[in-house]
């Protein structure tokens, strides 16, 4: 995903860090970012068993207030916003018409009247602006993606480092609530959230502390193992947890139900965008499946490879990669519902040649506690 | 530093000619700019390989890449370590990740080719852009 011919990069206030670290650094949609610092490898697996350090900066922040932030969010979201209590945080999906999303997103309940939506780097200004257009309720809706640096700390002993640095009693924090907190004297939103299917925090904070934060947490962990990991671990971390990539198991042409998100999907909390579409599907069935697979044979799957299921055409690899944790080959894909079935073997079209691969249950990996 | 009994090409190979024979691999930068590789697609025995195209894949967590045949001929042999220890390339590019056994067609292609000198200037004018 390239930025526009001729605008240079955005760079997040870790740039510099990054830079100077020798990170190796790609243009993710349209932001200059570490990609991998000493390798995909070794980082995906310190997450897995100590910890890892993520800038993610770049991902967008949205905020919505006043007495009607409520109904605009019930009627914008897919997942039932009136179960939120304060200070708790439910992943959902912003709708579209066709029962599809524009993203994906983590919505934060501060008060009865005041959210905030953490959204994908590469739709910021699309989630805005159709938030906005969708808005006939008259809430306030600001883009604060500005006002927000976003550091993830992910790994079994993220808890230990965190505390470190905090008074706010990290590990009492439940699992997608958040609170205010002061990190390395650093104020912000501590959230106990993440996207790598490891236990861990995310915090929001004013980019101006990115540095201070970034380096005084590198330090706080370095004797449990806690190394800097790029965008490279952060896809196949979320792969291997069965998590879903927007562009890739998400786009304005699937709906939720396909897209196996029908938990986020509360049908019965009241209208919504998109709502009648996915009624209609509930009722009579969806025309595709994710499912995940593995690779049987030995080369690694990739995103966008043809699947085929007994020699049809059944689909693509929505996101393909070796799995370092697992030592697998692993995937996603669409295909037609009848063959969505675990166990089932497919094919998946490598380079010309059929490879053959079986259809598991998601998570591929889940973690013990 | 780049070893001086090999030959290189501009797509980061290496070919160490023995009489008519080539064996052949990927440079230390190459595996450098791949990071870990977990897997190597290979020819058999017996099969063309034409100077200049792709005779198999090298693949990192992140990403799949050709490797370019610095000469023509038939593939005599083919590390079968690479199947099982994919890793050695970003460890010995140069020795033990060895990927294939050429006989030359055409010996007169290795002239095209350059010598340890000349592949770090490159890579050195390379780094400049």
């Amino acid at each position: 995903m390239i930025a526009p011919a001729g605008e240079a990069l955005k760079r997040t206030a870790l740039n510099a860090t990054h830079r100077a670290s020798g990170a190796k650094m790609v243009d993710y949609c349209g932001w200059d970012m570490p990609v991998e610092y000493s390798g995909i490898t070794r980082e995906h697996l310190a997450v897995r068993t100590a910890a890892g350090l993520f800038d993610v900066s770049h991902m967008g922040e949205i905020e919505v207030r006043g007495p009607q932030a409520l109904a605009l969010l019930q009627h914008v979201t897919s997942n039932d916003v009136s179960r939120l209590q304060d200070y708790q945080a439910h992943y959902s999906a912003l709708m579209l018409p066709k029962g599809s999303a524009i993203d994906d997103c983590v919505v934060h309940r501060f008060a009865p009247d005041h959210y905030f939506l953490c959204v994908n780097a590469a739709n910021t200004d699309k989630d805005f602006d159709w938030i906005v257009q969708c808005n006939s309720f008259g809430a306030e809706v600001r883009n604060v993606s500005a006002e927000y640096g976003q550091i993830a700390l992910q790994g079994p002993r993220a808890v230990e480092i965190l505390a470190k640095l905090t008074d706010a009693h990290p590990g009492d924090l439940k699992y997608y609530w958040f609170r205010r907190a002061r990190c390395s004297g650093v104020d912000g939103i501590l959230a106990r959230t993440g996207y790598t299917g490891e236990d861990g925090f995310e915090f929001y904070f004013p980019p101006a502390s990115s540095a201070q934060l970034w380096n005084s947490l590198l330090d706080a962990g370095k004797g449990v193992g806690l190394i800097p990991a790029g965008l490279g671990a952060r896809n196949t971390l979320r792969l291997e947890a069965g998590y879903a990539l927007y562009g890739h198991e998400l786009d304005p042409e699937t709906t939720l139900l396909e897209a196996n998100l029908g938990w986020i999907t509360k049908l019965d909390k009241g209208n919504f965008v998109g709502r009648d579409v996915l009624l209609r599907q509930r009722a009579e069935g969806v025309t595709k499946k994710l499912v995940g697979f593995e690779m049987i044979d030995r080369a690694p799957a990739r995103d966008d490879y043809p699947v085929l299921v007994g020699g049809r055409k059944a689909g693509r690899v929505t996101s393909g990669s070796p799995a370092p944790y697992l030592k697998k080959n692993i995937g996603m894909a669409y295909v037609p519902p009848g063959d969505a079935v675990a166990g089932n073997e497919i094919q998946i079209e490598i380079r010309g040649r059929l490879a053959a691969a079986r259809i598991v249950s998601l998570p591929f990996y889940k973690r013990s506690k | 530093m780049y070893p001086p009994e090999l030959l290189y090409s501009k797509d980061h190979e290496w070919i160490r000619v023995d009489e008519s024979v080539g064996t052949i691999g990927i440079t230390d930068y190459a595996q450098k700019e791949l990071g870990d590789v977990v897997f190597v697609e290979l020819p058999k025995p017996g099969d063309h390989v034409t100077a200049s195209e792709s005779f198999g894949t090298v693949e990192s967590v992140k990403a799949v890449s050709d490797v370019f045949s610095p000469v023509t001929g038939e593939v005599m042999s083919v590390n079968g370590k690479l199947q099982n220890t994919p890793e050695l390339v970003n460890s010995d590019p140069h020795g033990e990740a060895w990927m294939i056994r050429v006989q030359l067609a055409d010996r007169g292609e290795i002239d095209k080719l350059m010598t340890a000198d000349q592949y770090e200037a490159y890579l050195e004018q390379a780094k400049a852009h």
